[in-house]
């Protein structure tokens, strides 16, 4: 992220120290982590000392410091979920990417995470992909639901010429 | 000054101070990890515990952050608090059976086995590095990152803790001794920090006496002369 | 819109909304809440525009995207006014024939009603519906008829008439007294006497107070505060207004959970109006009196919806608890007097001021007043969320409301109060429910999450969920929380993988004392409530996997043996396909050949149960 960039976000907050969590949200969203520059810039914009800015930026599940995968894979393990088995739907995928909740695939197309609650507990187990949500899911159903997000990938890479 | 009792024998304490301070200052040994007068009371290690009475009503509260209050008893070696005490020691003693301060606590407090899964770690998280280096220091190097049994006390990114000035108030204050600092030649180093810094010379009696880095940041802060540290302690007085 | 400059103005205004809606004209609402957002009914909204486009341009028919309704497991639901009739699992495909025979002839499409679960009778209204019948919906009812993004369909329904009651006919002690008659607990978890808070915040002496509502509903499986914020914004904005003239406060934060961006969305929309309504700002509705709110995103703790880790992040430090010693309604929020109400509890004011405080009290128990939202979810037939007068028996809640649970298996518990709760047996079914009762039996309120429990849910595994939960979700800074509950998760972990004894119990037992009784917060004063009451309840289970390595719900997956019944297989090969560690073999049938029954070698099953769920025949039995 350039000076600008992140002057723009501060800026939206009136420079106010106390925003630094909005800020690190709005930082986020643009770059799907949190990059070591970007965070040393904000702390240099704000005066706020990098332990404290680091310390924000690994409380918060909100946050991470490695970028993700194209795809994002979110479990949700909230209690109605994991009554209804959503431990076994994160057991299949880790089996099918071999990833665990946090990781990133080696190709960096899947990220895998868990969330405690999207509060959509009627179609549980849930998991959304990319925002979209996959209701009453069971690890039967982990591999179709995944593939669409794999081809895709290719598809797409094949289109912008990459290997 | 305000009036209490700690185990029954009359105790004052100042005005916004704590139960923990109070109790040391009367001689009334508390056992504590992560208190330090130099600063601000966190209640980490859960060890200060005592039971506080007020109004009638009994409660467990960590000493060190619970204000005085004119009236109240506190007892500090009562059967729940005795209990709750031991098996903190033994928890921390899982997580970091090297250290020796820690070994000698719970042998004093008749544990003899853990009944945990012992871990490997050295640091007890109780954070008086940081906090030093927060308050007292100015320099702001470390923290504590992550949270819940991830929680570790590392400089920012895990690297080199790029602001430490490796003056050494963390090595002074760790309770268990596990922060350790190293010179060599005209290098400091922070082992756990991962900070080496060169070391400026008196001009005096050549003997290396602080890190450059540090002394330019002291000026800075101070707005110091520019020649101020030439000379080291010793031959300045 | 101009602003509104007095009492009279907003009467007016109103009057106005209401003149030019004919409550006689049809009018299509779509539940567009979270639950329907997810089972599809964006694509059913855009199918009716493009009906309504097509057929309907000009002749007044409405289309309104409403908050949740509630029945989330029946999504998406469309209402048809103003007969009110009820459709469940709508598709985009059905738009056109709603329009037709039900928007333009009145009459009613058989296949998309609900069908009472008993007796097969279709029903044709929400309100005949079981789910509906014995709710008493005083603070979700409007969800499901105002567009939350429009402030005059909130006027239309009654909206702000408690505020201007409050402002220019009561004063402040006269609220607060109101508040304090009609007992208000605090619905986010501890039921603190919301009346007493804004009393000792009022007396607070200190030019500045804040106001906090929060949002942070953490509790996973609890979704109550987010539909109200999505579906009736303006009535928690209301009650925050009151409440800061009540208290004598100028400056309101909502702490808003960063994983409902639509409740984040709607509110913003909600502030923005009322502002330019002046129903929010300086000199409200002309009363001279002023009060704004800032919305401030949560980061993803459960630990910061305790209330001063959330001041915390407010101010932008890490969500650690503090101790509290003074408390927050003395010094809070940048160590000034703040009181914190969660979203229900706020919504819950423009009801106590509109109807008072002696209505209010006529609903509920002696010591729990009023109503309490919760979410009904986990195995039960009608997941949703429910509203219902406090004191009603969990049998009516999961039977009459909830329909049971469902594939016929047995009741076996209720969780209620998040991690932080407990576990409520089948023997206490007809335990009424209300905030003392709860605490009573070893559980608690908490927001409202009620997580039903059947025959295949294990308990020492629902423990052990709570305690992952619980040691990730810790801030981390009591040693006693910190390292009590990862210990806890350790044994756990122990038990249902087969390494348990009968210390491992008496060690969970100790943990729980000392990280409830060491610990700093609510959270790890609460944390071993899951593992206590399940202790407590199902020792017999407990039992079962430490000392004959069984889990009788066949949860465990460490404790089972999958076994192919070779009687039963058709050697069609499909669950050795399914295998990802190659651990079933056999003679596949071919056209020819006959095949020889699969066999699973246990030394390689990881016991990952995709062979069980791929077989056809039911030829693969679980021990």
């Amino acid at each position: 992220m350039t000076h600008s960039e992140i002057e723009a976000i501060t800026e939206r907050y009136e420079n106010r120290e106390s925003a630094i969590l909005s800020m690190l949200q709005d930082i986020q969203a643009k770059e799907k982590y949190l990059p070591q520059e970007a965070l040393e810039r904000l702390g240099e914009k704000l005066g706020i000392p990098m332990n404290k800015i680091y310390r924000i930026a690994t409380f918060y599940r909100a946050f991470s410091l490695t970028p993700k995968g194209q795809h994002e894979v979110c479990v949700c393990i909230g209690t109605a979920c994991h009554v209804r088995g959503a431990q076994r739907v994160v057991d299949q995928i880790n089996l099918e990417l071999g990833i665990r909740p946090g990781e990133t695939t080696k190709d960096r197309n899947f990220t895998l995470e868990t969330v405690n609650c999207l509060g959509v507990c009627a179609a549980g187990p849930v998991a959304a992909i990319d925002g979209q949500y996959f209701g009453k899911m069971s690890p039967a159903k982990v591999g179709g639901t995944l593939k669409k997000f794999r081809s895709d990938k290719k598809k797409k890479e094949g289109a912008n010429g990459k290997a | 000054m305000i009036p209490f009792s700690i185990d029954g024998q009359p105790v004052e304490g100042r005005e916004g101070g704590n139960i923990l301070e109070t109790a040391l200052d009367a001689g009334i040994e508390i056992p504590h990890l992560c208190f330090n007068e130099s600063v601000k009371p966190y209640g980490a290690c859960r060890l200060c515990l005592v039971e506080v009475v007020r109004n009638g009503k009994s409660r467990m509260a960590a000493s060190c952050t619970h204000p005085v209050q004119k009236g109240m008893e506190v007892f500090t070696r009562t059967e729940k608090v005795l209990r709750a005490r031991k098996m903190i020691t033994e928890l921390i003693l899982a997580m970091c059976p090297g250290d020796k301060l820690i070994q000698e606590m719970a042998k004093g407090m008749g544990i003899d086995e853990v009944r945990f899964k012992k871990e490997e770690k050295d640091c007890i998280l109780c954070g008086l590095c940081a906090r030093v280096c927060d308050e007292v220091v100015g320099a702001n190097a470390i923290h504590f990152a992550f949270r819940g049994d991830r929680r570790e006390m590392i400089p920012p990114f895990q690297g080199e803790a790029t602001n430490c000035i490796a003056c050494g108030a963390c090595v002074v204050v760790c309770p268990v001794d596990v922060i350790r600092m190293k010179e060599e030649g005209d290098e400091r180093t922070i082992i756990r920090w991962k900070r080496t810094l060169k070391m400026k010379s008196c001009k005096v009696c050549g003997n290396y006496f602080a890190p450059w880095f540090q002394l330019e940041k002291f000026k800075e802060k101070a707005k110091l002369p520019k020649d101020f540290y030439d000379l080291c302690y010793t031959c300045r007085s | 819109m101009a602003r509104l400059s007095s009492p009279q103005e907003l009467g007016k205004y109103r009057d106005e909304i209401l003149s030019k809606r004919n409550p006689d004209q049809p009018l299509i609402t779509v539940c567009g809440g979270t639950g329907c957002h997810a089972s599809g009914c964006h694509a059913v909204v855009d199918a009716f525009r493009k009906v309504l486009q097509e057929k309907a341009k000009g002749n007044g028919i409405g289309l309104r995207v409403t908050g949740c309704h509630g029945f989330c497991e029946r999504g998406p639901l469309v209402v048809i006014h103003p007969k009110m009739v009820l459709y469940q699992k709508v598709k985009p495909e059905d738009a056109p024939a709603i329009f037709q025979e039900t928007v333009l002839n009145g009459k009613v499409l058989e296949n998309l009603l609900y069908e009472h679960p008993a007796t097969g009778e279709k029903i044709a209204t929400e309100e005949k519906v079981p789910f509906y019948q014995k709710q008493r919906r005083i603070i979700l009812g409007n969800n499901g008829n105002i567009d939350p993004t429009q402030i005059e369909d909130y006027l239309a329904v009654g909206g702000y008439r408690a505020l201007a009651k409050a402002l220019f006919s009561m004063k402040p002690e006269e609220i607060i007294g109101e508040v304090k008659k009609a007992n208000l607990r605090g619905r986010g978890g501890g039921g603190f006497p919301a009346g007493l808070k804004w009393e000792q915040c009022r007396n607070a002496p200190s030019d500045i107070k804040y106001l906090v509502c929060n949002a942070d509903e953490g509790d996973p499986g609890a979704y109550m505060d987010r539909s109200l914020l999505e579906g009736n914004p303006h009535s928690a904005l209301e009650g925050m207004i009151i409440g800061a003239y009540a208290i004598g406060s100028h400056e309101g934060y909502i702490f808003v959970r960063h994983e409902y961006p639509l409740a984040l969305e709607n509110i913003g929309i909600a502030i923005q109006q009322a502002r330019e309504l002046g129903l929010l700002g300086r000199d409200i509705l002309g009363s001279g009196f002023h009060f704004d709110i800032k919305i401030s995103r949560g980061g993803g703790a459960f630990v910061a919806g305790e209330s001063t880790a959330l001041m915390a992040t407010i101010e932008g430090n890490v969500g650690e608890p503090r101790a509290k010693h003074i408390h927050t309604v003395v010094s809070g929020l940048h160590d000034k007097p703040t009181n914190l109400n969660n979203v229900e509890t706020w919504a819950n004011v423009p009801v106590i001021i509109n109807e008072g405080a002696d209505w209010y009290g006529r609903i509920g128990t002696e010591g729990s007043k009023g109503t309490k939202i919760f979410s009904l979810v986990g195995k039960v037939n009608n997941t949703g969320l429910v509203e219902v007068p406090m004191g009603m028996s969990l049998r009516e809640i999961v039977y009459d409301i909830g329909g049971g649970i469902p594939g016929g298996k047995r009741f076996k518990a209720v969780q209620t109060g998040g991690p932080s709760g407990g576990c409520i047996p089948e023997s206490m079914i007809d335990l009424p429910v209300d905030f003392d009762r709860l605490t009573e039996v070893g559980s608690m309120m908490g927001s409202g999450g009620m997580i039903v429990m059947d025959e295949s849910t294990c308990m020492v595994d629902v423990a052990k969920y709570f305690m992952n939960f619980l040691k990730d979700e810790s801030c981390g800074k009591c040693t006693s929380c910190r390292e009590g509950t990862k210990r806890m998760y350790e044994l756990l972990a122990d038990i249902t993988e087969g390494r348990g004894t009968m210390d491992h119990l008496c060690l969970l037992e100790d943990l729980g004392w000392v990280t409830a009784e060491a610990s700093l917060c609510a959270l790890g004063g609460t944390a071993p409530n899951p593992v206590l009451s399940t202790i407590r309840y199902f020792r017999d289970e407990y039992k079962e996997h430490i000392i004959n390595k069984q889990c009788p719900a066949k949860v465990c997956r460490q404790l089972l043996q999958y076994r192919i019944l070779s009687d039963v297989c058709t050697s069609c090969g499909r669950c050795s396909k399914v295998c990802s560690v190659k651990a079933i073999t056999g003679k596949q049938k071919t056209k020819k050949e006959k095949g020889e029954p699969f066999e699973i070698d246990a030394e390689k099953c990881i016991r990952c149960g995709m062979c069980f769920e791929s077989c056809k025949f039911e030829a693969i039995e679980v021990q």
